[in-house]
């Protein structure tokens, strides 16, 4: 044990190495492309600098109003401290609006890097105890993850920062500190409320896990996890109680009238469902059947409440909520009657699987929700790793429309192919029957020969089967069609199928893996 | 593969060992070597690609703008004129403007280059109103020419190079070969000039590897042709000639029929000129003609604040008030003569591969010091065999690279790239220190303990870094504006003659060892 202690701070050095590496990257990509988020976010400190709080939820001074949880305007107040210092008019609520200059852009780029320290700790935290090679594969997948440089570096989001609390949340979970976790994922929640859908999990685990013991210890500690929960949210929610605004700040973190999908389609369930629909539609129209045309358009972009389907039934937010929850419930059943923590990190993942496939107006950035946790579960066994590889390819592909300016073409798929090549080298080198040739040839090779056999005995050879392949080059065709046969061939027509074919694609696996999950979690 | 096997025998002692081994790159040598330069040539292109999102040469800066603007000018010049006029100042080609000032394949590679962009952009190669054109697709494909060029040519090199290394000194592990094809591959300096600032080095300095890598595989005529290429790209090459001459004809000398061997090796090389030349060679004055573009005798013996003799030594002495140009030239072909006089016969009396590298060095190094109008961005040439050596002498290399850099940080600032520089700089800090340190392993035991040198290395390093932020942040005085510019100089300078020396010293110590075994080999 004490050698474990004194190789802490080695471990530290390394993982700050994959991620100084990682950072600088980060920082070489400050001038790229920038969704609209970007502006959000600089509006963001601007109206928690600017505005007193009680005004924070209902100022419409910008489009992009404030639609995330407290914690997360308490952190934009925090960043704006240092923004102001660095340029005050990025705090500027009516000169900074749609500000371009250097200065914000520095500033807002570098915050993120900054704090995407959150998840390297998270991940410290999650690997300290693992063997050097789970370690290293974890770091790979997680800290060089292309899905979290596109949606973070280039889009412009801090979902490292909340995954990072995430990952700290699941640590603490597996090395048993239940209330610390439920602490952390309470935190999480007040700032970016999206997060709830593990919520069933959190629930039914921490009550079998933490609250037993009989029934008036189990009650006691019921009420102190309450209690810690109720206090993290009184913290966050609290002055927006005293200002009278809570239903301002309610009705603004939930916008249902923005539609079951959105304007890029997610590669999730309802993908299936409207092209269904539309085949159905297509189908009865030729048999004679006179249907009335949707009032609205998917393809349009925004939605709004008018029923877009044409034959199958309407779906509501409330409909979609049954949904998630009865595609967890197997799972909740399982965590019911074994609530053991090593299989915390997979339940959390098939939460956020459940959540993306099934939920409400699902962004394709949610895919990191499940992706990133899965990678701690993908080092634990072959079938795992072969699963996340392929996953992970198809969701970091439904990215692609993200970036989708000429100039970062090369990027997002340098980074793909990259990724692909660096996770193929970690699990195969992982998982490996053969013996590997070596140039080596120094007096230190000789001590391994009977370490490598006992090695390689315990598993298999990382292989992706001919599914895996077939799928991979239906990726490559699926692009070639997007980038130069759809133009070609049809020029300006249907701008929205290349759009649409990835996302069906990509939604195939993410169905598949949806089912791999569910089949994994009641196998266990 | 050692490392990470012996990381498994036992979790508690030995697991401590390899890490500290920089055990952390295992799944990085599982595979072949091809696929581990793919996945290294991956990065290396996200690395060039995020770069070129940067600023460069010239930009928004009329009316002369940059080198992006004058390679530009240039494919527009090849684009639209027959290849006859392209060196002569007429109506159509107005020489004051960019002329044309490098050999032919330059000009070749400019016209296949300016094909490609008329046929995406044709406004941004017509003649005369395309001047200064500057758009986001403009420089897309500017940048993407560069891209290709170093992916087309650059990269094969370096996987050549390697072969050819590793073959000659087959006891190399495979971590190092890992390390090494990073360290060329990622080598700061090319990809700000290329990528940055806007050049085709990497056309002139990838067939120069290449010609390198082929004597190191004993194919003495296609070096021949190579470094012919090479040198008709850019003849800045000739900063090697003196190591290509000297190690061919002591190769030659050794043969059985050593006038017959040189007069193969000098067909070869006529040959290689006659066909590059080939539309000059109607009549004496087109090729005069285009010689004259290539010897620009009339700029002075130096430009800016370059990190060579003349210039630093300019301090003291005005070398350009005190002679003509006339002499000045002659006195820096005398110096630049005598500086690789001693690497050159060295490898006239004993050529070997590793004297062959060193001699480039040395040869290179001496050009940059003491030859006549000498860019800072010459750099690269002593930079490129400096790479090539890095894996016996780590730590002068890192120095050499941090000098490098240092000497063309105020170009760097013109061109306003640097955050790039600053990026670029840490991964190399990164990269040059991979986690445990691996391999500089070798060279660290040796290491000197506190001597004067090292304490004034570290003192000369610490100043550098210093000056970095001196020269953003501090406004020099009035009466010396250039104080700054003339320090960077002073100090890079003071590096480079130093390393200059210790290069040669290890030249000439080579040779007593080399000559040995070398007759050993003849022997059997």
């Amino acid at each position: 044990m004490a050698s474990r202690q004194s190789m802490l701070p080695e471990i530290c050095w390394n993982l700050l190495w994959f991620f100084g590496v990682a950072a600088c990257v980060k920082l070489l990509l400050i001038p790229s492309y920038h969704s609209t988020d970007f502006e959000v976010h600089r509006h963001w400190l601007a109206l928690t600098r600017s505005l007193p709080l009680s005004q924070w939820y209902s100022n419409e001074t910008s489009p992009w109003t404030l639609d995330y949880p407290p914690f997360f305007a308490y952190f934009e107040y925090f960043l704006s401290f240092f923004a102001s210092l660095v340029d005050p008019q990025i705090v500027d609520i009516h000169e900074g609006l749609n500000y371009k200059a250097d200065t914000v852009v520095y500033f807002q780029r570098i915050s993120v890097i900054v704090s995407d320290l959150c998840l390297v700790y998270g991940i410290y935290r999650l690997t300290r105890k693992l063997e050097t090679q789970k370690r290293v594969v974890m770091w790979i997948l997680v800290i060089w993850s292309p899905a979290l440089v596109i949606v973070d570096h280039m889009h412009f989001q801090y979902n490292g920062f909340l995954l990072g609390m995430l990952m700290l949340s699941i640590s603490c979970l597996q090395d048993g500190r239940d209330l610390m976790g439920g602490f952390l994922f309470a935190v999480l929640l007040c700032f970016k409320h999206l997060f709830a859908v593990a919520g069933p999990v959190y629930f039914v685990y921490l009550l079998r896990h933490y609250c037993r013991g009989g029934l008036f210890k189990g009650l006691g500690r019921l009420a102190t996890m309450g209690a810690v929960v109720v206090a993290v949210f009184a913290a966050a929610f609290g002055p927006f109680f005293y200002h009278g605004q809570i239903q301002q700040v309610i009705s603004r973190m939930f916008p249902f009238g923005r539609g079951l999908c959105h304007a890029y389609w997610a590669p999730n369930f309802w993908v299936f469902y409207i092209i269904l629909d539309k085949g159905l539609a297509f189908l009865l129209k030729k048999f004679g059947i006179d249907i009335p045309t949707p009032a609205a358009s998917f393809t349009g972009g925004l939605v709004g409440d008018s029923s877009p389907f044409a034959v199958l039934p309407q779906v509501t937010p409330l409909s979609t909520f049954i949904m998630v929850l009865l595609a967890l419930s197997p799972c909740l059943v399982k965590i019911w009657k074994n609530p053991h923590p090593g299989s915390v990190a997979r339940w959390i993942s098939y939460a956020y699987t459940c959540g993306f496939l099934f939920g409400w107006h699902v962004h394709e950035k949610a895919s990191l929700h499940f992706v990133i946790p899965l990678a701690i579960v993908a080092v634990q066994s072959l079938e795992d790793a072969q699963h996340y590889f392929l996953l992970s390819i198809a969701t970091c592909y439904s990215l692609f429309p993200l970036l989708y300016e000429a100039q970062e073409y090369p990027i997002k798929v340098v980074l793909l192919l990259l990724h692909s090549m660096l996770m193929w080298f970690g699990f195969s080198a992982k998982y490996s029957k053969v013996k590997p040739p070596t140039i080596s040839d120094n007096k230190k090779t000789r001590k391994k020969g009977s370490s490598s056999s006992s090695r390689s005995g315990e598993e298999g050879e990382f292989m992706i089967g001919w599914g895996g392949k077939c799928y991979i080059i239906g990726i490559v065709m699926v692009e070639t069609w997007g980038q130069l046969l759809h133009p070609y061939f049809l020029g300006d027509k249907l701008p929205f199928a290349p759009l649409l074919l990835i996302s069906i694609y990509c939604g195939v696996e993410v169905v598949y893996s949806w089912v791999w999950q569910l089949k994994r979690i009641m196998a266990d | 593969m050692d490392r990470n096997n012996r990381g498994k025998v036992g979790k508690d002692n030995v697991e401590l060992d390899s890490n500290k081994n920089g055990d952390l790159c295992w799944w990085l040598l599982h595979k072949g070597l091809t696929s581990l330069f793919l996945c290294i040539s991956m990065f290396g292109l996200l690395v060039r690609w995020t770069v070129s999102l940067h600023s460069y040469s010239g930009a928004g800066n009329p009316p002369k703008f940059g080198d992006y603007e004058a390679q530009r000018h240039w494919m527009e010049i090849t684009v639209n004129l027959p290849a006859q006029d392209w060196y002569i100042n007429s109506t159509k080609n107005d020489l004051s403007y960019w002329g044309l000032d490098y050999p032919p394949l330059t000009a070749y590679q400019s016209y296949i280059h300016g094909l490609f962009l008329r046929f995406f952009d044709p406004e941004s190669v017509t003649l005369f109103t395309s001047r200064g054109y500057e758009s986001y697709i403009g420089k897309l494909l500017m940048r993407f020419t560069v891209l290709s060029s170093d992916l087309l040519i650059f990269f094969p090199s370096v996987l050549y190079f390697i072969h050819a290394y590793y073959d000659v000194h087959s006891r190399g592990r495979k971590a190092d070969v890992a390390w090494h094809i990073l360290l060329i591959l990622i080598n700061p300096c090319l990809v700000l000039i290329d990528h940055g600032h806007f050049q085709y080095n990497c056309i002139s300095l990838g067939l120069a590897l290449a010609a390198v890598a082929a004597i190191l595989s004993q194919r003495d005529l296609l070096a021949c042709v190579l470094f012919c290429l090479s040198l008709n790209h850019k003849q800045m090459s000739t900063y090697f000639a003196p190591a290509f001459f000297s190690h061919l004809l002591g190769k030659c000398l050794r043969r059985k029929h050593p006038l017959l061997e040189i007069s193969k090796l000098g067909m070869v090389v006529l040959g290689t000129f006659a066909m590059v030349w080939w539309p000059y060679l109607h009549s004496r004055n087109a090729a005069l003609q285009v010689l004259s573009r290539l010897a620009p005798f009339e700029r002075g013996i130096y430009e800016d604040y370059v990190a060579n003799f003349w210039c630093t030594s300019s301090v003291l002495i005005k070398w350009k008030r005190l002679f003509p140009t006339q002499s000045l030239r002659l006195f820096s072909m005398v110096a630049t003569i005598l500086a690789c006089l001693p690497s050159m016969v060295q490898q006239i009396l004993a050529p070997s591969s590793k004297g062959f590298l060193y001699g480039l060095l040395n040869s290179s190094l001496s050009f940059y010091l003491f030859s006549f109008q000498v860019h800072e961005k010459s750099i690269l040439l002593p930079l490129l065999p400096a790479t090539l050596l890095a894996m016996e002498w780590p730590r002068p290399f890192k120095l050499l690279t941090h000098y490098a850099l240092f000497s063309m940080f105020p170009l760097v600032c013109r061109d306003n790239l640097i955050l790039p520089y600053i990026a670029l700089y840490a991964l190399c800090i990164f990269l040059y220190h991979p986690p445990g340190g691996r391999w500089d392993e070798a060279t660290r035991q040796g290491s000197t303990p506190l001597s004067l040198v090292s304490v004034l290395l570290t003192l000369a390093y610490l100043g550098s870094l210093v000056l970095h932020i001196v020269y953003l942040t501090v406004r020099p005085p009035e009466r010396y504006p250039f104080l700054f510019e003339a320090l960077i100089m002073l100090l890079s300078f003071s590096h480079f003659v130093l390393f200059a020396f210790h290069t040669n010293i290890k030249q000439w110590m080579l040779s007593g060892h080399l000559i040995g075994s070398d007759k050993g080999k003849k022997q059997h």
